[in-house]
């Protein structure tokens, strides 16, 4: 799955890709933000401090959730009035990829999906949206901003400003969320999962838990 | 990479260390040497609330301690109290935060010495209907609705992965599904839903260890599982199945010990003059021939057949040993009356005799009627043997007990549970919640 590495134009540190696909990087050493082009890596930008987070995942994590293996290659981290979150990108053994998000030790897996219909332009607390045969409902708008990337991301993604994020939920454990900061909003569609779900290997330790 | 370290900060108002055991999931922090809440959100921390009005009170579980519940090891990193208050009247319950930086964020309330196990459920509960009161469908299961508060926080200690402040307000709804409870709480018009588990504090002694041994629970708590939960249907499966087990019995006792005849014979009595007929007999008292009874000793059944007509006759029996001189007294009513509108009585009875020995035996019959009645035949039979079928009747009535005193107990623990919701029935007078 691994592609050949590269050397960081900033400060020539090796990069190297976990997945092949991937857009952006960032380099582990001088946190340079890396696009891929054509032909070499370009420095678009610097990541500030990651602020400290108490994931248990972090890049290199690997899982498997229904018989599908994944490993975490990248992350963006969000940061809103009650606290931040991280949506790990996660890259499955097929070459698909998709979103791990942990808010509060709270996990959620999705994926990028094509809205079979109109995706309501103003979200609403409470908003009932038919989606893929099943009945959503608008659980939570959130306002939040980018507070930092890491690792391997499949589009460019950094110096974001203001970002609205309207989240869905059904009844049976469906979970979706619509990034209203693209234009038309961007529809992911996934389930809530426990922890024990997603078999996670290769975690962070904390001091006094094993 | 290096473990993720435990930090602690000092606190801005006194100085003081404070520990912190959530690691960067702690937004808010309560200092334990002067109670003032910090935010612990950024490096330079912030005080939230400076005084929280209140005399400190030791959390049952002490902050720091680690328990294990279904397989997964928490610590308790914060305590809050929360009361509601309705009109001069108000009570409190208890809440701990679980933490494990895996498995994320529990909670464990205690209330009266009940304990629920609580979990945040990130899937929408349906709407539904449980006997036309209000409920939510959730994991296959149907929660009542049990009452709804308004919830304050009066107290909080150690770390909390929000911004806690005293004073802080939410409204909650409770749907039960004992023992399982559904809860939501509302504020700012989010809805947070979670599902919990009750749980009784001696598995809260031994799951963290406590001293002692925890305090009784008192009254009943609106998911404490009945302790005649699923036995009411089992009692009475129970005792359908003994029931099929008399019934066997009985047919048992039907084809392997039928009464044998030990003597038959037919009479006819007439009150006074001695009667004309073929048949005609006796008048007054006689004894029969004598015969045999055998086998161990075992009961005879005596049983007489009459052709009475709108009339009774009363029958003094003796079952004479002829060779002991025991003697068995008994007597019989017979009386039959029948109109157009229907028939009272039966013209025949009979006498069942225990304990009777082996030997030869005769009887003495003495036939009493009204004055100026007309004759009466009769047949009189006596068994050996005979299965006594009416102790079979008196066990068919012990059976029911059992099941019966776990339906009245099981109804009795129902009604207890809802006198404390807003559904209970307006009999009770309530008004005392």
């Amino acid at each position: 799955m691994s592609s050949p590495a590269a050397n960081c134009p900033n400060c020539g540190a090796p990069v190297k890709f976990l997945w092949s696909s991937a857009v952006q990087t960032t380099c582990e050493f001088c946190l340079s933000i890396l696009v891929r082009t054509d032909v070499d890596l370009k420095k678009v930008g610097e990541v500030a401090d990651l602020p400290a987070d108490a994931s248990p995942i972090q890049i290199g994590t690997e899982g498997a959730y229904q018989n599908k293996n994944f490993v975490v290659v990248g992350r963006i981290i969000y940061e809103y009035e009650q606290g931040g979150w991280n949506e790990w990108h996660i890259v499955y053994n097929d070459g698909s990829s998709g979103w791990l998000a942990d808010a509060q030790l709270e996990y959620d897996l999705s994926w990028l999906a094509k809205p079979g219909g109109l995706l309501p332009v103003q979200p609403l607390k409470g908003l009932k949206v038919q989606l893929e045969n099943s009945t959503f409902q608008v659980t939570s708008v959130t306002k939040a901003h980018y507070k930092g990337v890491q690792g391997e991301l499949p589009f460019q993604y950094w110096d974001k400003s203001d970002l609205l994020f309207a989240d869905l939920r059904t009844t049976s454990g469906e979970f979706g969320t619509i990034d209203y900061s693209e234009n038309p909003p961007l529809l992911f569609l996934g389930r809530g999962v426990e922890f024990d779900d997603l078999h996670l290997k290769n975690l962070r330790e904390f001091e006094g838990w094993t | 990479m290096p473990a993720v370290q435990a930090k602690s900060i000092s606190c801005p108002n006194c100085g003081g260390p404070v520990q912190l055991r959530g690691f960067a999931h702690t937004l808010s922090v309560v200092c334990p040497q002067c109670l003032t809440v910090l935010d612990a959100s950024t490096p330079e921390v912030q005080i939230l609330q400076t005084f929280q009005g209140k005399t400190r009170t030791q959390p049952t579980i002490p902050l720091g301690s680690r328990g294990k519940i279904s397989n997964t090891q928490y610590e308790v990193i914060g305590f809050q109290t929360r009361q509601v208050s309705t009109g001069e009247d108000s009570y409190s319950w208890d809440e701990y935060l679980l933490f494990n930086p895996f498995q994320g964020f529990r909670y464990l309330t205690e209330y009266n010495g009940h304990w629920n196990f609580v979990h945040l459920e990130s899937a929408l509960p349906e709407p539904a209907n449980a006997r036309g009161r209000p409920a939510f469908r959730y994991g296959g299961q149907t929660y009542a609705a049990f009452d709804s508060m308004t919830a304050s926080t009066v107290y909080v200690l150690g770390e909390f992965p929000w911004r806690v402040q005293t004073g802080d307000s939410v409204a909650c709804q409770d749907f039960v599904a004992p023992p399982w409870m559904l809860s939501s709480e509302s504020t700012g018009g989010e809805i947070t839903w979670s599902r919990a588990e009750y749980m009784t504090g001696s598995q809260i002694w031994q799951a963290f260890k406590l001293p002692g041994s925890p305090p009784p629970a008192y009254g009943i708590f609106a998911n404490q599982p009945s302790p005649f939960g699923g036995d009411v249907g089992s009692s009475w499966r129970t005792w359908l199945w003994l029931n099929v087990v008399l019934a066997a019995l009985v047919f048992a006792f039907m084809f392997l010990s039928p009464g044998r005849v030990a003597f038959s014979d037919r009479y006819v009595y007439s009150e006074g003059a001695k009667p004309d007929v073929a048949l005609a007999n006796t008048t007054g008292p006689f004894v029969t021939p004598t015969f045999q009874l055998d086998g161990r000793t075992s009961n005879v059944e005596l049983s007489i057949h009459t052709d009475l007509e709108n009339n009774w006759a009363y029958f003094s029996f003796a079952l004479i040993n002829d060779q002991t001189g025991q003697t068995f007294d008994f007597a019989r009513e017979v009386s039959y009356y029948h109109d157009s509108d229907g028939s009272e009585g039966s013209r025949d009875n009979r006498v069942i005799v225990p304990s009777v020995p082996s030997g030869q035996y005769y009887l003495r019959v003495e036939p009493e009627m009204a004055r100026g009645s007309p004759f009466v035949a009769y047949d009189l039979k006596l068994q050996r043997n005979v299965p006594n079928y009416g102790f079979f009747g008196v066990a068919a009535l012990l059976l029911l007990i059992p099941p019966l005193l776990t339906t009245i107990r099981k109804g009795s623990f129902e009604a207890a549970r809802w006198r404390e919701s807003d559904y209970a029935p307006r009999s009770s007078g309530g008004g005392d919640d």
